[in-house]
């Protein structure tokens, strides 16, 4: 069994490995949830590099249907066709257009499929993918076929937690809570994605960025996403290190902070803490 | 094999059911967890939670059932020569520390003490507070024991594996009814969602295409129908001031996730009690108020009645003319929930006070008699139950 383990440019703790190769060996659908910004989506992309399989892409919005997964019919086109008197229109097949399902289950070989957000869509989505998910198989009604797959894909579905799923289909998932990283997994990450960068640098910036997680009332947590994009920014700009050390007493606003407060209320939160503290110190 | 532990899972409210036992002893006849305690933890884990609400409890079983499974790691309390640990002692302590000490019974006393604290803690899994407590004042503190396990004489790495990592806990925050952002109370309100075609017309209808080619002698005639959109109303009454204060927090959370929720919103406030006048703005509460009668009538019976109040207050505010502590009301309080809650076919009373507390105020068991037991906590798990009920 090739077993998913880290890449170099992905950091897979324990837990996540075991529970990727329980779904991956039994094939089953792996529900992936966590904070944003913690490598939900990039989990499938390094899962089919480490598998060698093509990774075939569903980015769901509110309004996908179940439907668009497996096929559309599209009778506007079909009735188009027949007014115009073209001889496509006898066969259905031509108006049938195949979804991403139809794809990773007629490949010829195993795929992994990424059914991105499935809380975006709407409350009875899960429920209309149970059975395909279940025998990786449906059925074309207009054609009478049934489209079965050639090799189970190995699907993997994140959520946000918009919504909550129904139990028949959680049921049917293996599923992993993708934690925030503890520091040594952290700058395990930094170490994967700048290699080259300069170690006072990055061990100055994870204690910012663990600065500001931990200031109460932030409405937007900054993640593991948030600081990649900093620490690049910050290895462009070229910043000496003084400019982020701060004494214990005193919290500075980050420079470039806008690659991690993502609104201006934490801005705000922040400037009325540095005023506090500059007062107060 | 692991019955008990799915047994364990579901007295302890894990909707764990035999389809994901199955799948975990096919997952282990696979081989996917080998011959590693760690790997089957996670492997069960991942099996068998499928909610991160649930991973806190999901710990607490795993360690009740596999308690003792794990071998031996690292250095065990018991373990450690007396002798070190006395010199030790000596070397942290100060001479009044030392006192205390002895007046605790002396060393082995402390010894015995600090082993049954251990025991207590590993049973029920929660002694870490009453550690972390103590730690620096208390000899136990001064000795170098950490409640995750004991950390003299090892590395970093082992440092991990002598906590068992189902015995921490890390999920214990996420455990539901506890934490009650807006983005859980949204996922609560969405199970109101009605739908229904309005707006712009995108969607093919093919019926009404079919008919009107057909009309049209075989010509193409493609008729569009609108897509269908949350057509839910609520109308909101808030209770501020006074005892509501305590309770600020949870209802601006409240407030801001069914505004972003419902297109169809209205909000009104009042004081402990929903007389005959309510306010829109809490700035101009004293000029602009506005008669509830007239919200009655702009608001039809569709609109689903949320009151969020404490119901905290003296009995008479609600039974009696004259009653408010604020304005002389012509009609008893009761008067008007009854006027309220029969123009709405649905209606609901969210209180923020924890529910255990509620046979305490006699003013809350009226109310909730009066709203015919209609009253929730506001938790998620409240509204939840409250958006069921309104959504019957």
């Amino acid at each position: 069994m090739a077993g998913f383990k880290s890449t170099e440019a992905y950091i897979a703790t324990r837990d996540l490995e075991v529970a990727v190769n329980a779904a991956v060996t039994l094939q089953r659908p792996l529900l992936v949830k966590g904070e944003p910004g913690t490598g939900k989506t990039v989990l499938a992309h390094e899962v089919a590099q480490s598998l060698g399989c093509p990774l075939i892409e569903w980015h769901i919005k509110s309004t996908t249907k179940a439907q668009q997964g497996l096929y559309e019919y599209d009778a506007v086109s079909r009735l188009r066709d027949g007014q115009l008197g073209d001889p496509r229109v006898h066969d259905i097949g031509n108006y049938i257009v195949r979804g991403k399902l139809w794809d990773a289950f007629e490949a010829d070989e195993q795929t992994v499929v990424l059914i991105d957000e499935v809380d975006k869509a709407d409350i009875e989505f899960p429920n209309d993918l149970l059975l395909e998910l279940d025998r990786m198989q449906f059925f074309v009604y207009e054609t009478r076929k049934t489209v079965a797959a050639k090799h189970r894909p190995v699907v993997i579905i994140t959520s946000n937690n918009e919504k909550e799923l129904p139990d028949a289909f959680l049921r049917r998932c293996f599923f992993h809570y993708i934690r925030f990283p503890d520091r040594p997994t952290m700058e395990r990450i930094v170490d994967a994605h700048y290699p080259d960068i300069r170690k006072d640098l990055a061990r100055e910036a994870l204690n910012v960025f663990f600065q500001v997680r931990e200031v109460p009332g932030l409405k937007k947590k900054p993640a593991t996403s948030e600081l990649l994009d900093w620490l690049k920014l910050l290895m462009v700009e070229d910043l000496p290190v003084e400019a982020l050390r701060s004494n214990e007493k005193q919290v500075v606003i980050p420079p470039l902070y806008g690659a991690l407060l993502k609104n201006e209320q934490d801005v705000h939160l922040f400037e009325r803490l540095a005023f506090l503290s500059r007062r107060g110190g | 094999m692991f019955a008990h532990l799915v047994l364990g899972l579901r007295s302890a409210g894990l909707p764990a059911s035999i389809t994901e036992y199955l799948t975990l002893l096919g997952a282990m006849k696979a081989g996917v967890a080998e011959y590693s305690v760690d790997d089957f933890y996670y492997l069960a884990r991942a099996t068998l939670v499928k909610d991160e609400r649930h991973l806190d409890k999901f710990d607490r079983v795993f360690a009740q059932c596999f308690k003792g499974l794990e071998p031996p790691d690292g250095v065990k309390v018991e373990d450690l020569p007396e002798e070190w640990l006395k010199k030790l002692a000596e070397k942290l302590l100060s001479p009044e520390e030392m006192a205390k000490i002895q007046s605790l019974g002396g060393f082995d006393a402390i010894m015995n003490r600090l082993k049954e604290l251990l025991a207590e803690q590993k049973g029920r899994h929660q002694g870490g507070s009453k550690w972390i407590g103590t730690a620096g004042t208390s000899p136990f503190g001064a000795y170098g024991y950490n409640p995750e396990g004991v950390r003299i004489g090892q590395d970093e790495s082992r440092h991990r594996r002598a906590v068992k990592v189902w015995d921490k806990r890390d999920f214990k925050d996420l455990d539901d009814t506890v934490e009650l952002g807006t983005r859980g109370m949204k996922l609560a309100l969405r199970r109101l969602r009605r739908f229904a075609r309005q707006g712009a017309a995108t969607e093919l209808d093919l019926p009404d295409t079919i008919r009107s080619t057909a009309n049209n002698a075989g010509s193409l005639d493609l008729k569009m129908v609108p897509e269908r959109h949350n057509t839910v109303k609520v109308l909101l009454f808030l209770d501020v001031g006074g005892s509501m204060d305590d309770h600020i927090r949870q209802t601006e959370e409240l407030f801001s996730a069914v505004r972003s929720e419902f297109k169809h919103l209205e909000h009104y406030y009042f004081h402990n009690f929903p007389y005959e006048r309510v306010w829109k703005h809490n700035r101009r509460r004293h000029d602009e108020t506005i008669p509830t009668w007239q919200v009655l009538r702009t608001y039809g019976p569709d609109y689903k009645l949320i009151i969020v109040g404490d119901a905290s207050m003296s009995p008479y505010e609600i039974t009696m003319p004259g009653g408010s502590v604020e304005h002389y009301n012509e009609e008893a309080g009761t008067v008007w929930l009854d006027r309220l809650a029969s123009h709405y076919r649905r209606s609901a009373w969210l209180n923020p006070m924890p529910r255990p507390t509620w046979g305490h105020t006699r003013s809350i068991s009226m109310v909730n008699d009066l709203m015919a037991g209609r009253m929730y906590p506001l938790t998620v798990h409240g509204i939840d139950d409250m958006t069921r009920e309104l959504s019957r």
